[in-house]
Parts: C-alpha cells; structure tokens; sequence
C-alpha cells in the first residue's frame, strides 16, 4: 500500500493535471469513489493543497463579492509574492474565505490565531503586515477599525449574533474539511437519530419562520408537506434572491454552503423528500461555483447519495440556475421554471405541498430558513428560542445598505430596534444628514419612518405598521431622498418584472406608475391620491401571485407615512428632499466671481456671463443636469 | 443581421454527451446554446425543438421571458450613442448618422459581419460629457461626428 | 348531504363539482370569464372570476374546488368594482371598433362590459397599434384584440397537440404570437381553426371571404353553384336563435337561392361518392395487406398536419380527394360542359363548417384547366352574415329542395359531419362488398360519439376489420405513436383535425363547445336515421356520375379527377426539404474526443479545425463529425476514430490540416471507391 501510495504521489506532484483518482481520496480519508469522477479529480487536488496544517499562522482574506471586486485578487497575489520574499511559505497560510460582511471597510484581512481586524487593507500595506504584525507581532494602527484589533469589540459585530454566519469569514469555503472541523453536518447527525416526526417537532418546537419574508411557521410548512403521501417528493431552496440590494442568500451560499446542504439533506429526511434543487440567480456565478464545489465534496464524502451516513436515507441534490426573471422568487413561478416553462405562477390551490414539481408534493423554503436548521438539530430548540421574541425565534440576516455610515451583512437577534441596527451597528447617519426612514422588504416592502426607529424588529410588529420583514434588505433613506420617487423606483422594477399573465397586475401597476410619473415631472392632480389608493386596492386584492399583491406596498406605505411630500409635488409642485429633477432648479448666487467654468460645462450653453461678472442661467434652457453645480468651486449657484 | 449558415455541430455535439434531455432540461440548454453561439439562433431552436419534442412556439416563449437570453447576435464591439437630454442637444442624432453611414446599418442593428451594433440608449449620467458614447463599457466624451468615425475606423482597421 | 351557501342560498354539492363555477351555475348564475373554458387546463389570469367568503377573502371560482361549509357572495359591492376595473384596463388598451368588427355580438369583452355598466375609461391606450397577421388562408390574427386569457394557445397546445401559438415577452410587452412572431401561415399551423373557437374575443378569426362571393353572384357573366357541408345545416340556425340540433337544410337552400346561386348542391352528395371510391381503395388494401393502416383523407387539417409532422406516413394516407374538391373536380371538368358554358365562367362555392377547407380550396394540384376547382369556400357564421348583410328573416323563409344532380344523398353521406361518420359510412359499403350480400344492420355504434379515440372490431363475414376513430390532433399523435412502434394493429383509421368531427369545426358558430357539438353530432344522426337510402352505394345518383362520367370505381377516369397526392411540408427555418436522398454520396464519420482530458488537450479546438478545412474544401457533403465520450486513450490524446475503424490516432490541433489531407481524404476516397472528391 504505502509503495504504491508514494508511486502515486510521485505521479501527482509531477503532472498535476492527471492525477490517479485513488491517491487523492486516500490521502483525504474519503469513501470509496464509484468511477465516473473523472472531472472531480481537479478539485479534490485543490482540496488536498488547501487544507489548514497545523502551527501556521493564519491570514484570512475575505473573499466575497464585494471584497473580490475591491481588489482581494491583487491582494493575495501580493501576499503570496512577499511572503515568497521573506521565505515563509510554509510557516504561514493564506485562507480565502467567504463574506466577512463588513463590505463598507473591505478588502478585510484577519490574523489567527492572534485574531487581529484589519480593514481596508491596499496592496501596498501587504509587506507591512507581513514584516510588522506576522514577523513581529506588532498590531498596524491605521490598519484596524478605529483602534480596535478585536472584531469583536467592533460595533458593527459587537451587537451581531452571529449564528448562521457563524463560520462566514472564517472558513474556507471550498473545503469542506474546515466546514466538518467547524461543526457541519453535526446536526444531520443528530437528526437522521430521530424519526421524521420528531425532527419536524423539533423546528415546530424551536418557532423557526420563513426567513424569506413570509414568515410562515416552518415546522409546520414541512408537516403538510410530509403528511401529503407520494411515492416521489421534492425538496427546493430558494436562492433567486431578486430583491434589489438584498445578498444575504448570496453570503451564505459563497461563505459557508455546507449549512444550506445540512439544512436541505434534515430537511428532505423530515417530508420524505429523496431529491431536491437548488434555485440559485444567474447573476451569482460565485455563490454557484461555491455551492457546486460544495455539493462534489459532499457526495465524495457520502453526505449526499445513497445510505446517508449509513441511515438507509437517500438524498441528491442539483443546481438549477435561473435565467433573469424576480418573479422567479415566487414558489410557483420557480417550480414553472425549473420545470423548463415560462416562469409564471400557477393558481393556488393546489399548493405546492400537495401537487408542486412535475406534479409531485414539493416544499420550497429559503437559504436562510434552511441554514437555520442544522443550529436547531445541533443545539436544540430551546436554545434556538433564547435570542428573539415570543413569536419571532433566532435571529435574522439583514443587508444593511443605503444613507448609512457602514453598509454591511449583519445578524441580529429578532426583536432588536431598528434604531440599534442603523445606529449602533451600522454606525449612524453620515456627517450632515438625517435619518428618514429605512426600507424593508425591497419591493414587496414599506417603508418605517423615524417615529418607530423603537420598534422591536419582528415579523407581527413590521406587519402592523404596515411595512413588512421581508427577505433582509434594509435600505437607510435621507433627507435628501425623495419618498415619491423612491416608490416610482421600486414600482418601475415590478413593472419590469411582472411576468405579465394577469390583469391587475399588468396593466394596474402600469397604470400606477403612469400616475407617479406624472406627479415626479409636476403633472399631478390631487385626485390622483385617490386613484393610486384605488387602484392599490384593486392590485392588492386580485393579482395571481406575491409579486401582483405587495407591488402596490412601496406607494401605500410612503402614502401613509409621507403623505405630506405627494402634496408637496401635486400643489405646490416642490420636491421637498430636492431630488426630482423637474422640481429643482439652479440659480447663480450674487457671490458668483465669474470664472465661466460652469458657462463652460453647460452641455446646453444656458449660462451666459462676461469674464469676472455675475453668471445667468437661462431656465428655460436648462435641463437640470447638475453639471453646473458640480463644477463650481466657489459654492455660488444653488440647487432649490 | 449576419446572413452566415448556423454550423450545428457544437449543439449536436452537447445532445450527444448528455443523454436523455428533456423539457424541463429547456432553460439550461439554452444556456448553453447562448454559450455556444452568443445568441439563441433559429436554426437551433429548431433542433432542440426536434430533439426535446417542445413546439418553436413553446421554445420562443421561454427565450422572450428571461432576460438573459438573446434572440439576435450582437456585434463585437457594441456602440451605445447616449440619447439623453443633455446628448442629444448637443448632436447625438449626428453621431448616430455618422455611424450609421460608415456602417450601413440602422440603429438597433448589427453589421453582416458581426462586428458592430449600433444601438441609442437613454442618459447614461455623464451629462458633463455630453455628447456621450460607450463602446463595450469604455465611455468617450465630448465626442464629434469626425472622431467617432475615426473610433469606428480604428476598430475596422484592427480587425483586418 | 353537503352544502355550501351563495348569496344566501343553500346548495347541495355532491363532491363531484370541478369548481365553484359548477355549483354557481346551479344557482342559475353564470360568473363573468375571460381565461377559463371547461376544456382546457386552469389558467387563473383574468381574475373576473373572483367571488368573495364571509371573512372577507377573495377566491377564484374557476380554481378553487367547494368545500362543506363555504359561505359565498358572488357580486359583493367588492367583487362587482373588482369586475369593473378590470375591464376597464382591458379596455383602456383595446383596440374597439365593435361596430365594424366581425366578432361584434359574439365577443364575451363586449358583453361583459355592456352588462357589467362600465361606461367610463380613465386611462389612454398604451400600445402601439400592430398590423393584422393576415398571412394565413384560414384565419386572421389581430393582436389589438388579444386580451391575453390564452385559450388559442393552450388548446393548440393541449388539445391539438401542436402549439403553433405561444406567449412571448414578459410583463406589460406580453403577447400571444407564433414562434419568433413569424406570420402563422409559416409556422406549423394547420388551419384547423380550433383557436378560434375558443377565442373570447376578436383576436382570431376567421378569413372573410364574403366580399369575393357577392362579386361572384353580382358578376352577370358567372354562374354561381354552391355546395353546402353536413354539418353547416344543424348548426346555421343557431346563428338565427334556432334551437341547437335543428335541421336548417332546406332553409338554407332557400337563403342562397335568394342571394342569387344559380344551383344549390349537397357535399353529402360527394361524400357518397368519397364512400365509394376509397372503399374499394381500401378492400383493395385490405386483400394485398399492403399501405395498411389505411388513413381518411378528407379532413384538410389531418392532410397539413400529415405533410408537415409525419411524411412517413403519407403513403398511407387514402388517395381520395375530400368531399368539397370532388365537388368541384366534377364541377369544373364534367358539369360546365353539361351547362354548356367553359369552366372559367364557372364559380363554385362551398359552405363549410371548417376554416381548413380555405387553404385546401387553394391547392395548386386542386385545378382544372387553369381554374381552382373549388373559388371560394364560406364558413358557416359567413354564410349567416350574407344572409343578414341581405336583411333576410331567416325563420320566415319557406324551406326550398336541393338542385339535380348533386343535390341526392345518402345518411351515409351525411354522418361525415360527424366523428365516426367516414368510418360507419366506409364500412356500410364493405359490408356488402365483403359478404357480396346486401346487409341491413348499418348501424355501427361502436364508431359514434365524441369520445376522443374510439375503436371497434367489425367482424363482416369471416373479415374483421379493425377500425380506429380519432378527433383532435393531439389524439392523432397518441395513435400515430402507436402504429409507428407496432403497439397495436389497425386496418382503418379516420382523423378529424376538430374535437367531435367537423361538427366542431372553426367556421361554427359560437358558442362551439363540445356540449353544443354534442347536440349537432345527435341531429345528424337523427337526420340518417330517417332518411330512406343509407348507404352510398344505393344512390341513384352516385350510380348515373359512373355511367356517364368516370365508368367504375378507381378507374382511370375517377382517379384523374377524383384523386390526388401529398407534399412533404416538413419545414426546417423555412426551408423545405426536398425527398431526394443523396444516397449516392457516403459520409465519412470522424469522431473526436472530448472528454475531460483529451477537451482539455484541445480535441475540441481540433474539431473545430477539421470542421473548418471541410468547408474550406467544399466537402461538408462528405463528413460527418461527432463528438463522443472517452476513448480511453488519454495519453495519446487528443483522439480521434475514424469510421468503424477501432484505431484511435492521436492528433494535436495544430497537426489538423495534415491529418485531414493525409488521412482522411485518402479514407473519404476509398469509402466511396472513387480516385476524386
């Protein structure tokens, strides 16, 4: 045995690009393979090549989308070239992990175990680190968070709780040795112990609901689903994640997919369910590169297959990528579209549970709700009821985003305040302006304003203000946003992506958007008031799917709360936060000195002066385009 | 509209390794056909709808859904002539005759050699610029009829 | 007993009831629809269905099923503004001109908002006018008219079989167009015209040939001859408020009489004469047990579907024109000598109750001299807006006897109209000629009804026929199935295009459901069970058209202008396959390999190289390449086999043009034992 392990290995470190297939799962202790894996081989060299090895000192890049985009690339090509330099290639490790979640500060860099935060990180602070804090143990000041080394002491982790992110950032996501090492798969352990029944008692037990903003009881979604009797049932996760500013979903799936692949595998043994999709966005080509590479690893080490982990259950699983369609984020409309249709949704009844899939009993839940459930098998269900409230358990995943100093993926317990995630967290209002409102839910969602920045977030409380929890989106709005275009924005988004099969929804929001137009370039009428809530009314209460019945929502909601600004737009054709460009106007102040650079800039040459003398803009030329006011470097034209 | 014959082979080639394709499989092979080809082109619509026994009409219907799938070839280098307020004050209906001259295309369309769409686009925001034009994400200011058709012919000229 | 209550009133429900519409209508109310029809998958777009419960909630009748205990209110204040507002945006974006429109007084838009008082539209059309698809014989498509219910698509898609029309886009650009919203006259439609009896409104309809009859029948210099199918005269009369199931013949006669034919005739006639022809045709078949099974051939829709789906199985199809082109063959080349006139001044004109029958009247190969043997073909509703353009009181007239000679026929002639007809009618001839007796037990229940497939045994003497009756295409293709892979044995086999036969038929008039469909199909038999000749054999007529014309059946005389043959339509982006095989010519199969190793060598490149220097050369006539699965040979990679041959040569993509001067040319060569390419 061990000749022929050295003979291949021989062969391995000579030509990588064909290695025996039988070397590499020894040396990673995997199952016995079946034989078609050809393809496979690739990654489980990289596996291999990857691992963690004991006494190194860790260096952790963030490796999520944002960060990737802010330059990680050049960042470890830097790393791995510095460190080549100082000769320390085997004394020190880089890890590329998944979303860190404190996009605002990234690229992100961590130090193991000395467990030092450095944000912000340039290509030229690499040899630094390496020389002072590696070499050194010294901590580089201008490199942290406002002098704090620990991530924990952050304020922008220090209120998280970070359960189901509890390994993002922190793992690499594409061995899935360090999820195994990390607790993966411990609850699948816990659960294929139990009988069925017992396991959906437990996520009943532990209050877990729909995360992707329905909120419907999980535990009890699955026991419908299980007491429909089929020969085949189906098990599908919601990855589309189309609300605009939401990438909760997309996180999860880059930073640790083990969790979603526990949670799928508990729960298809608890509704009987042997085979299950995964629905994730075209536009997520990481998050679908992780999650493939996820489910190789998984089925090489008998997760997923035949006799799971010797229980007698099978499961598999596949990736089914959408092709650029929100309404897709509909059950129905999903189902239709992995079933090779139009995605539309289909009447309801018959739900999902009872004839979904090719017809079959199916249950759709989301990533997060299913990344939930391998915490609840592996801990219990009353330690997962310890954070929240009565009727809103665990925590929930927000994408912090907007008007707000430090954007973000945050976790936090249900029944925190809104005023403790865009304050405390999110670090507040950036210099010089005021908080407004925040935006749940995208654009099924309303808007919160400012009186009820003390409300306990969860999913009752939202819903009887009228906004809603929705899948985790939270935008932060200014002053200086203007409500009435904000909800023309988000109507304009559904309009796009109606799928167009019934009326209310095709033509009423169309209808609606018309009205908003009109009211955003100073053509609106008080009545129109009237008719948007008509017509709201009739959308709400008629359209075929989700997508019809809360497109309405951002109009309702800034309608109650801002009412005051539609009134502005219609009567006193103002547009109170300065933002719609048909209301704004520029006029040169008397302090102007002449420079003729904005008469330079016009793209309309509405601005006429002599050289030294006081500028004029024609307004009737001018098309508000704001160059002016960008190019002067005295301050003197202004924007009302 | 490029007049050139469709060579199947690679579709052909992507039914024969994967076996046992069927309705459902539809989304993920056009997919692929995009991959393949850049577009969905009629011809093979057709044989998927042969090979998966799914009418054109069905096929057509799933392709205009999504919005990730193209119907029509786009050329090499995409010319995006910014029509916005500011632009087209400040001559963009020029520039687009200039370009549809050199061309001979219409905008909207792509030249028989599959080397440039034209297409007008509404305000990009880079009204300072005005008037505006992006080829393949690089944006030009200011630009003249004479220099977007040196751009255009520099890009021809490249590509003999 | 269960009930549930509407508006107040307890109604019993037995279970059985698909949906809430079912148990309304007992109520005697008919809920507002746009997108449901009972014959057809739920579709739940429209939403005017939408009835309200006690608490509150708001439910589609259409889809939900009732349930013990379910209290509800079909026009709450709620409910009955919910109705309006939709119509009021279907509206908004409809192109109306009612008044000139040929659906007007049979378009469910147009009712609907009469009755439901909607009178004010607040928002302006949205949609830029589209130009009318007017490329098809048979039907005209007018998408300012669609209002989206998808009824044509999915009964071309679920009962045809075929979908030729689908939804395109998404969102506020949705509409229903055929594949790559070409024109429907180059798609697979067959023209049955089964979308447009399903269509609410007048999105699809029919091909108005109207006009070119009155020029006919005012032109002084023609005589106008008319023809009218079985099934137009238990159907006109309901364009008149006559109960469904009447007989409207003779009145109908009177009418055309009035509008000024110069000679009314009956296809029933022709039918007869299609009886006799393509039973011999088929005993023939039958005694050789060659061609079998044997497939009707007077249903134009079953004839395009057959030329552009299966030309596999043209051959079996019968060579015997339909009815309405016998007619006419006879017509133009026997009966305008008789009338002493040339056939040019001869205008013949059918009323059918089949759209299909347009595109067949324009066949190249159905022409005599020059001339179509049939001008125009006239739908049923057609026929009816002639009769009321003419402002005559339809019930008032006094009913008038058919024209000599081709105004005699049997019930076997007229059972056509229905599904089963072609076959009973057939069989009551080869009863006799089998037995050589004359036989009076015609009856063939076996082979009525509206059931969808039907199958019978005849057993005649010591034959047994085995016969297979099929309406709707989509069951064609279940049957055409079968006989392709052996699975069952049949002799006979009749296909109408339309559900229920041609009874259904797209120039009907609506409502053209099947319950109505039903009770046409009851009148004609009721119509051959009181007729004195039943069989085509006995028509005097029939007898005197062999005397004096065409000598016997399938004579060299009858075939000439009684038969035909068939097209091979299948269509491939337009471009129409010619049946000559290059059989001559063999192709050189090069497979490469692409699997994981050899692909990533670059056997794929290499493909591409070869596949290239083919065209180059001009011989992608002699090549055929594929790509296959591993050949387990990664170490020489990238592979490549050619033919049967089993040797696997390795070759780099830059050693492409070698190869393929050295090897495979030179193999090219020898495959087709010949010294040149």
């Amino acid at each position: 045995m061990s000749k022929m392990v050295t003979k291949c290995d021989d062969k391995v470190i000579k030509n990588p690009k064909t290695p025996c297939l039988n070397f590499v799962h020894y040396a990673l202790g995997l199952k016995e393979l079946q034989g078609k894996e050809k393809e496979n081989a690739d990654y489980l060299l990289e596996v291999y090549r990857k691992r963690p090895k004991e006494g190194c000192t860790l260096v952790y890049l963030c490796k999520g989308t944002s960060c990737l985009s802010s330059g990680e690339a050049t960042l470890k090509d830097k790393f791995d070239e510095i460190l080549e330099k100082e000769n320390l290639t085997g004394k020190v490790q880089i890890m590329e992990t998944g979303c860190r979640g404190f996009c605002e500060m990234g690229p992100l860099v961590e130090i193991f175990p000395a467990k030092i935060f450095y944000c912000q990180v340039k290509p030229e602070d690499v040899e630094r680190i390496v020389k002072e804090t590696i070499l050194e143990g010294k901590i580089i000041d201008d490199l942290l968070f406002e002098g704090l080394a620990d991530p924990d002491e952050i304020p922008f982790y220090k209120k998280q709780v970070r359960r189901v992110l509890e390994n993002s950032g922190l793992i690499d996501a594409e061995n899935i040795n360090e999820a195994v090492a990390n607790n993966a798969y411990k609850g699948l352990q816990k659960a294929l112990e139990l009988r069925p029944e017992d396991v959906i008692n437990e996520v009943k037990k532990s209050g877990l609901r729909g995360r992707g903003g329905g909120g419907f009881p999980t535990g009890r979604k699955w026991e419908i689903t299980r007491a429909n009797k089929s020969d085949v049932k189906y098990l599908i996760c919601n990855a589309d994640e189309g609300d605009p500013g939401a990438f909760m979903d997309r996180s999860i799936l880059e930073s640790d997919p083990h969790k979603l692949i526990e949670g799928m595998i508990i729960a298809a043994y608890a509704i009987g369910a042997n085979y299950g999709y995964v629905y994730v966005r075209a536009e997520y080509p990481l998050a679908v590169q992780r999650l493939t590479l996820a489910i190789q690893q998984a089925k090489q080490a008998g997760l997923l297959g035949k006799n799971i982990l010797n229980s007698g259950f099978d499961f598999d699983l596949e990736i089914v990528q959408g092709a650029g369609a929100f309404v897709c984020g509909e059950e129905t409309a999903l189902i239709a579209s992995i079933e090779g249709k139009r995605g539309m949704p289909s009447v309801k009844p018959p739900y999902p549970a009872q004839k979904g899939l090719f017809g079959k009993p199916t249950n759709v839940n989301n990533v997060e709700t299913f990344a939930n459930v391998p915490l609840i098998l592996r801990n219990g269900a009353d330690w997962f009821k310890e954070v929240g409230t009565e009727n809103s358990t665990g925590t929930k995943i927000f994408a912090l985003t907007g008007k707000v100093k430090h954007t973000g993926l945050v976790e936090v317990p249900m029944g925190i305040t809104i005023r403790e995630i865009v304050f405390d967290i999110g670090g507040g209002m950036p210099e010089g302006k005021e908080f407004k409102a925040v935006q749940t839910g995208g654009p099924s969602g309303g808007c919160i304003p400012a009186e009820y920045l003390d409300l306990p977030i969860d999913y009752e409380s939202l819903k009887g203000i009228g906004a809603m929890m929705g899948s985790g989106g939270l935008v932060v709005l200014d002053n200086e946003t203007c409500m009435v275009n904000f909800a023309k924005f988000f109507l304009t988004f559904t309009q796009e992506e109606s799928c167009g099969k019934c009326i209310p929804c095709r033509e009423g929001t169309k209808r609606m958007l018309e009205i908003l137009e009109r009211i955003t370039k100073g053509q609106g009428e008080l009545e129109d008031i009237n008719r948007l809530e008509t017509l709201a009314t009739v959308i709400k209460s008629t359209s075929a799917c989700g997508l019809g019945m809360s497109a309405p929502n951002p109009v309702l909601s800034t309608l109650k709360y801002f009412k005051e600004e539609y009134l502005a737009h219609i009567e006193d054709k103002k547009c109170p936060a300065g933002s719609c460009k048909y209301f704004i106007s520029y006029h040169i102040l008397p302090t102007c000195r002449g420079c003729t650079l904005c008469a330079r800039v016009c793209p309309v040459n509405a601005i006429s002066g002599e050289r030294k003398q006081v500028h004029v803009i024609d307004q009737d030329k001018c098309i508000k385009c704001g160059q002016c006011y960008e190019k002067c470097p005295w301050n003197c034209i202004a924007k009302g | 509209m490029t007049t050139k014959r469709i060579d199947l082979t690679p579709i052909k080639n992507f039914f024969a390794e994967h076996p046992g394709l069927k309705r459902n499989n539809l989304i993920m092979i056009l997919q692929k056909v995009q991959e393949l080809y850049g577009y969905l082109p009629e011809e093979v619509i057709d044989f998927i709808s042969e090979e998966i026994k799914v009418p054109k009409a069905k096929i057509y219907g799933v392709a205009t859904f999504y919005s990730q799938f193209r119907l029509e070839p786009q050329g090499k280098y995409v010319i995006n002539i910014c029509n916005g307020t500011a632009c087209h004050v400040k001559g963009a209906p020029s520039l687009v005759d200039e370009v549809e001259g050199i061309l001979g295309i219409k905008s909207g369309q792509t030249t028989p050699d599959g080397l440039f769409t034209l297409e007008t686009v509404n305000c990009i925001g880079a009204c300072g610029l005005a008037p505006a034009v992006v080829i393949n994400d690089k944006i030009y200011g200011k630009v003249t009829p004479e220099k977007i058709a040196e751009l255009v012919n520099q890009l021809k000229a490249g590509e003999k | 007993m269960d009930y549930i209550t509407i508006n107040n009133k307890n109604v019993p429900i037995t279970g059985e009831e698909k949906n809430l519409l079912e148990v309304i209508k007992k109520v005697g109310i008919e809920i507002p629809t746009f997108c449901y029809h009972s014959e057809l998958s739920v579709y739940g777009a429209c939403r005017m269905c939408l009835v309200e419960d006690d608490k509150g909630n708001l439910m589609t009748a259409c889809s939900t099923k009732p349930r013990p205990g379910m209290k509800i209110n079909t026009h709450s204040a709620k409910v009955i503004k919910i109705r309006k507002t939709i119509i009021e945006l279907l509206l908004a974006n409809y192109h109306q001109d009612c008044t000139t429109c040929g659906k007007s007084g049979h378009c469910k838009l147009q009712s609907l908002a009469n009755s439901l008082g909607v009178d004010k539209i607040r928002f302006k059309p949205r949609k830029e006018y589209e130009e009318l698809d007017r490329s098809s014989l048979a039907i005209v498509r007018n998408p300012n008219k669609c209002i989206l219910c998808g009824d044509c698509v999915r009964m071309c898609s679920e009962v045809q079989g075929i979908g030729a029309l689908g939804f395109v886009h998404r969102g506020p650009k949705v509409s229903v167009a055929p594949a790559l919203e070409k024109n429907i006259a180059d798609v697979e439609c067959v023209n049955c015209g089964q979308c447009v009896a399903v269509c609410p409104t007048g999105a699809i309809i029919v091909n108005d040939n109207t006009q070119d009859v009155w020029e006919a029948l005012n032109n002084p210099e023609k005589v106008v001859i008319a023809q009218i199918a079985p099934a137009v005269r238990v159907s006109i009369g309901e364009e008149f408020g006559v109960p469904e199931g009447e007989n409207s013949l003779y009145k109908s006669v009177a009418a055309l009489k009035l509008m000024g034919f110069d000679k009314v005739f009956d296809t029933a006639f022709t039918a007869d004469l299609t009886v006799v022809e393509e039973t011999y045709e088929f005993l023939e078949r039958l005694e050789k047990g060659e061609r079998l099974p044997q497939f009707t051939s007077c249903c134009p829709g079953w004839v395009t579907y057959a030329e552009k789906n299966c030309p596999d199985l043209l051959p079996n199809l019968s060579s015997c024109k339909s009815p309405q082109q016998m007619f006419g063959s006879l017509a133009k080349k026997y009966y305008a000598k008789e009338l002493g006139i040339t056939p040019d001044k001869l205008v013949v004109v059918s009323i059918m109750p089949c759209t299909a029958k347009k595109f067949e009247a324009k066949r190249e190969e159905f022409k005599t001299n020059g001339e179509y043997d049939v001008d125009f073909v006239l739908t049923t509703v057609e026929l009816a807006r002639m009769i009321k353009e003419m402002g005559i009181n339809f019930n008032e007239l006094e009913p008038e006897s058919l024209d000599m000679p081709f105004g005699f026929f049997t019930g076997a002639g007229v059972i056509f109209a229905s599904s089963g007809g072609v076959a009973e009618a057939a069989l009551r001839l080869a009863a006799e000629k089998i037995t050589g007796t004359t036989f009076d037990a015609i009856d063939f229940y076996d082979v009525r009804g509206l059931k969808g497939i039907k199958e019978a045994a005849i057993t005649i003497g010591e034959t047994t026929v085995k016969v297979a009756v099929v309406s709707g295409l989509g069951n064609a293709q279940k049957i055409i199935e079968k006989v392709r892979k052996n699975e069952v044995q049949y002799d006979l086999i009749e296909v109408m295009a339309c559900p229920g036969g041609c009874v259904g038929g797209g120039g009907q008039p609506v409502p053209n459901d099947m319950e109505t469909r039903k009770k046409r199909a009851e009148a004609i038999y009721k119509i051959d069970a009181t007729m004195p000749l039943k069989k085509s054999q006995d028509n005097p007529a029939i007898v005197e058209i062999y005397r004096k014309w065409l000598d016997q059946p399938n004579s060299e005389k009858a075939h000439h202008a009684l038969h035909t043959n068939y097209i091979h339509r299948k269509r491939i982006s337009g471009m129409e396959i010619s049946d000559e095989t290059t059989e001559n010519i063999k192709k050189l199969e090069v497979s490469i390999c692409v699997g994981t190793n050899c692909y990533l060598k670059g056997s794929y490149d290499l493909m591409q190289k070869l596949i290239a220097l083919a065209e180059e050369k001009n011989m992608t006539e002699l090549l055929e390449f594929k790509g296959t699965f591993c050949m387990e040979n990664c170490a020489h990679g990238p592979s490549v086999k050619i033919g049967i041959d089993n040797h696997k040569y390795g070759v780099q993509k830059d050693e492409a043009e070698v190869f393929f001067n050295d090897v495979i040319i030179p193999k090219i060569k020898s495959l087709n034992k010949t010294t040149s390419v």
